[in-house]
């Protein structure tokens, strides 16, 4: 092995990392100040698309619920923030330890169940976290909650200014890559890919698999709330509308876009999902029937989303398959 | 002095009016292969998925090494030391042979909840996955995947896992299932060898198999064992040949 | 205490209940026969309401609008079933979760060019439009005509499943499929008509409520987890559970909604009860739902032959 990437997919994911680490640079050269915002949006979908890709592609749990995860980090932002709790360190405790909490609870009730059941009731979970941060009088309901000012870190880090959250957010990104990556290849991540071909199997190999899952949706969502904490500091708005089911509908769509399973499936899903997005609604105001009509043939023809499509490539280059 | 690895105690089981198991005792003799047979329909799978804990017994108890794992689940039967193969292979198939029998291995050593080193690194483990692999011939291709080789291969990739495990006894649920000649003269090889060293109870049709690899013998017909006892001795048993060799046994 | 608001209340809940009914019904079939999960069944409630208010505004009679609207309904849940459902039934949950979510971005925006963006109201008959009062109580006309519908519907259903043959088929399907099969039904046409079956009836849902909410886009994104839930806390492929569940669902949800901070009060000051109260109903359905799963992960009532 050397230090280059030897296949068509490692290249092109090499080539991704360089061109977004020095993107704020560059945005500001050329005077394009939105093309940063969108970066930054991009980047912080893609943290929650990562974790979600732990689950859903490396352990085969479908959540139609995982946008709650991104509403409890950015609400773990926004209600401190309205007391005038700015301390970055507190939000993310909050962040944490509210989101592991809720997916311990959650987590523990519909992973006893499999199927369209597990489908639903992940649904219907974040539908209550929905409706309950709607009924909250107290912090904006529906309106939402305005955030005036970014978590902080004092003598550390600073989040103000567009290109020190842009390399937060990056940092952070990088960092739930990495930290997947391990953990996929641990004892751990192992019995997690075991259980999603063959979990009767790996329960007569000894593994309570239940456990295994149990702990892999808690870690998925935590990181997932570091994408809400970042999207809340981003916005400086938040609302129960993060969190809708279409959200968490649209996280799945990123996943698979990319390619359920792979590690950098997903951060190339989540900026192409963005960037199509961006460009339809340039055109016209009906391009959720072009993402409609998209999704439908993505399932009826393209296998593996774009990982698969350049691993293909791969696949052709070295002359087999 | 014997003693049982494995006792069964009045093991029942119904599925709505269907007795699948009725009132069965058994009792495997450590170090010991013993061999379940009867025809199509007996209950033989049925049995198996009770001692693993797949399904639950209506009533009885199993004793497993002087423990009661009746109430258990099947994760914590097989941390106790039983291992099982399935008739219809099952295995994790987009794995490779090692990977699978790695995984084994983890389960048969502790827990898993470990987050960090990858297992790619574990020399440790990858060397006594591959001494499983070589005890059912299957060293020379530890790196295929396993959807990609043969049936006959697969049967042997489960019992390698299952032996993986380190357990202290094996149950074999048709090892033998859909194998060629040439196949099964290899598995009953490969188990001729583990004969002495290891507890297995061994459901098989395949009665030339069972006639060369059993030290005990149990016929069940209708979910209910009517004779247990050597293989030579079952051989002239008339209740026996009555209710199962005799209609045709091939 | 106001016993004419109670029974109001009351009577909402039950109206609440019967709609979920429609609309978990046929979710609850299609789970349960074809292993299909459908989240544009939400659709079906809101092209209902635009189907019928479509016609109500050309004909001017309500009653054709619904008729008319179920027959479209029947339509549309049979072409969504024969150009697409049918070819996801062998794949996994996650392709039918892509595709039924396409779909609806797919719905929405087709309603959006065809009926624009603003929502669409639909008149009803002056018949409908009064109040009837009963003693003290005064109960809009119209809402006890959804009653009325709903339990009607329910009947029939009820009437279809045990006592048809089809209905004979879709039971042993929603307990055992294999065994269907095995009897040599045209098991493509079972499936085809429990769709459309189950289309018709969200789209009834979606026509009965569209007089007092206004037909509009998404209009069905939100109850349809609700309905969800129901089909959970009943069991899938379980009509009877639906409809149990429907109407207890539908109940606690609106009485939780007026008289939850009354019973808070009870152990609270009132500033906390005002803010508990609401937060606390827009989760009890959910916790219901979580608590019938740790005690029966079937549902309530599991159709018969399942384990």
């Amino acid at each position: 092995m050397t230090w280059f990437p030897q296949s068509i997919s490692g290249r092109v994911y090499a080539a991704i990392l360089l061109i977004l680490a020095p993107a704020p640079f560059v945005f500001e050269w050329i005077n394009q100040p939105f093309y940063l915002d969108l970066l930054s949006r991009a980047l912080i979908l893609a943290i929650a698309v990562v974790s979600l890709n732990l689950i859903l592609g490396f352990g085969g749990m479908i959540s139609l619920g995982h946008a709650a995860y991104i509403g409890i980090g950015a609400y773990a932002v926004g209600i401190p923030s309205y007391y005038d709790y700015y301390n970055g360190w507190l939000h993310l405790a909050l962040a944490l330890s509210v989101s592991a909490s809720f997916a311990l609870i959650t987590g523990a009730i519909s992973l006893r169940t499999k199927g369209v059941y597990f489908i639903m009731i992940t649904m219907a979970f974040s539908q209550m976290a929905y409706f309950t941060f709607l009924s909250l009088e107290e912090y904006g309901a529906d309106d939402g909650l305005v955030i005036y000012s970014r978590s902080e870190f004092p003598q550390w880090l600073t989040m103000d200014g567009g290109t020190s959250l842009y390399y937060w957010i990056f940092a952070l990104l990088l960092l739930s890559l990495f930290f997947t990556h391990r953990l996929v290849h641990s004892r751990f991540g192992r019995v997690i890919v075991g259980s999603k071909f063959n979990e009767q199997r790996m329960q007569a190999l000894g593994f309570n698999t239940y456990r295994y899952r149990l702990v892999c949706y808690v870690i998925s969502a935590m990181i997932c709330s570091l994408a809400g904490m970042l999207l809340g500091n981003f916005t400086g708005f938040i609302s129960p509308d993060m969190i809708g089911w279409a959200r968490s509908g649209e996280l799945i769509f990123m996943v698979i876009i990319g390619g359920a399973g792979t590690f950098f499936g997903p951060l190339v899903g989540t900026i192409v999902y963005i960037l199509l997005e961006e460009f339809l609604s340039l055109i016209t105001v009906y391009w959720h029937l072009i993402f409609g009509i998209m999704l439908v043939a993505l399932v009826l023809f393209g296998k593996g989303g774009i990982h698969g499509w350049l691993s293909r490539l791969d696949r052709k280059g070295a002359g087999h398959d | 002095m014997t003693e049982h690895l494995l006792k069964i105690h009045n093991l029942n089981k119904h599925f709505g009016g269907i007795v699948a198991t009725d009132r069965i005792n058994l009792a495997v003799e450590k170090g010991l292969i013993h061999a379940i047979i009867g025809p199509n329909g007996a209950g033989k799978t049925t049995l198996l998925a009770q001692l693993s804990g797949q399904i639950k017994p209506d009533s009885g108890e199993i004793e497993f090494d002087g423990q009661r794992i009746t109430g258990y689940g099947m994760a914590r039967r097989a941390r106790a030391g039983l291992a099982r193969s399935f008739q219809i292979t099952s295995v994790v198939m987009p794995m490779t042979l090692l990977q699978n029998v790695m995984l084994a291995v983890q389960g048969g050593s502790g827990h898993s909840f470990r987050f960090w080193a990858p297992v790619s690194n574990d020399s440790a483990m990858k060397a006594a996955a591959m001494a499983s692999l070589a005890e059912v011939g299957l060293d020379d291709r530890a790196n295929r995947i396993a959807a990609n080789v043969s049936h006959g291969e697969q049967r042997q990739l489960e019992v390698a896992m299952a032996l993986a495990m380190k357990p202290r006894m094996l149950l074999l649920d048709e090892p033998m299932a859909g194998m060629g000649k040439e196949e099964g003269a290899m598995m009953v090889k490969i188990l001729k060898r583990l004969k002495g060293d290891m507890t297995i109870l061994l459901v098989e049709h395949d009665m030339d198999a069972v006639f060369s690899l059993a030290d005990q013998l149990s016929v069940l017909v209708n979910g209910h064992i009517i004779a247990t006892d050597t293989v030579e001795n079952i051989r002239i048993n008339d209740e026996v040949q009555r209710a199962y060799l005799g209609d045709g046994h091939a | 205490m106001d016993w004419n608001l109670l029974i109001t209340q009351l009577l909402n809940g039950l109206q609440l209940g019967l709609l979920l009914f429609l609309l978990a019904s046929g979710l609850t079939l299609i789970f349960g026969i074809m292993d299909f999960i459908n989240l544009s069944h939400g659709s079906f409630y809101m092209i209902g309401a635009y189907f019928c208010g479509t016609v109500v505004a050309k004909t001017g009679s309500f009653l054709v609008g619904i008729l008319l609207g179920l027959v479209g309904m029947f339509i549309v849940g049979a072409l969504v079933e024969w150009f697409i459902a049918r070819k996801l039934y062998r794949s996994d949950h996650l392709d039918h979760v892509l595709v039924t979510f396409g779909l609806i971005l797919i719905f929405d925006t087709l309603v959006h060019l065809i009926w624009g963006a603003g929502g669409m109201a639909i008149p009803l008959p002056d018949v409908l439009n009064g109040q009837f009062t009963l003693g003290s109580l005064v109960f809009p006309v119209y809402r006890a005509l959804i009653i009325f519908a709903g339990l009607l519907v329910a009947l029939i259903l009820f009437i279809l499943v045990t006592k048809t043959r089809l209905g004979m088929l879709i039971r042993a399907g929603a307990s055992n499929r294999t065994m269907v099969e095995a009897l040599g039904v045209n098991i493509n046409r079972l499936f085809l008509i429990v769709f459309a079956l189950g289309a018709a009836m969200a789209g009834l849902a979606g026509m009965l409520i569209a007089p007092i909410t206004e037909a509009s886009i998404g209009m069905g994104n939100d109850i349809i987890i609700v309905a969800f839930v129901v089909v959970i806390v009943g069991g899938i492929g379980s009509v009877k559970g639906a409809f149990y569940a429907a109407l207890i669902l539908g109940l606690i949800d609106t009485m939780s909604r007026s008289y939850l901070d009354v019973v808070l009060n009870l152990a609270m000051p009132v500033a906390y009860a005002e803010t508990a109260a609401p937060a606390l109903s827009a989760m009890l359905i959910y916790i219901l739902m979580a608590a019938v799963l740790a005690f029966r992960p079937q549902g309530l009532f599991p159709p018969a032959g399942m384990k």
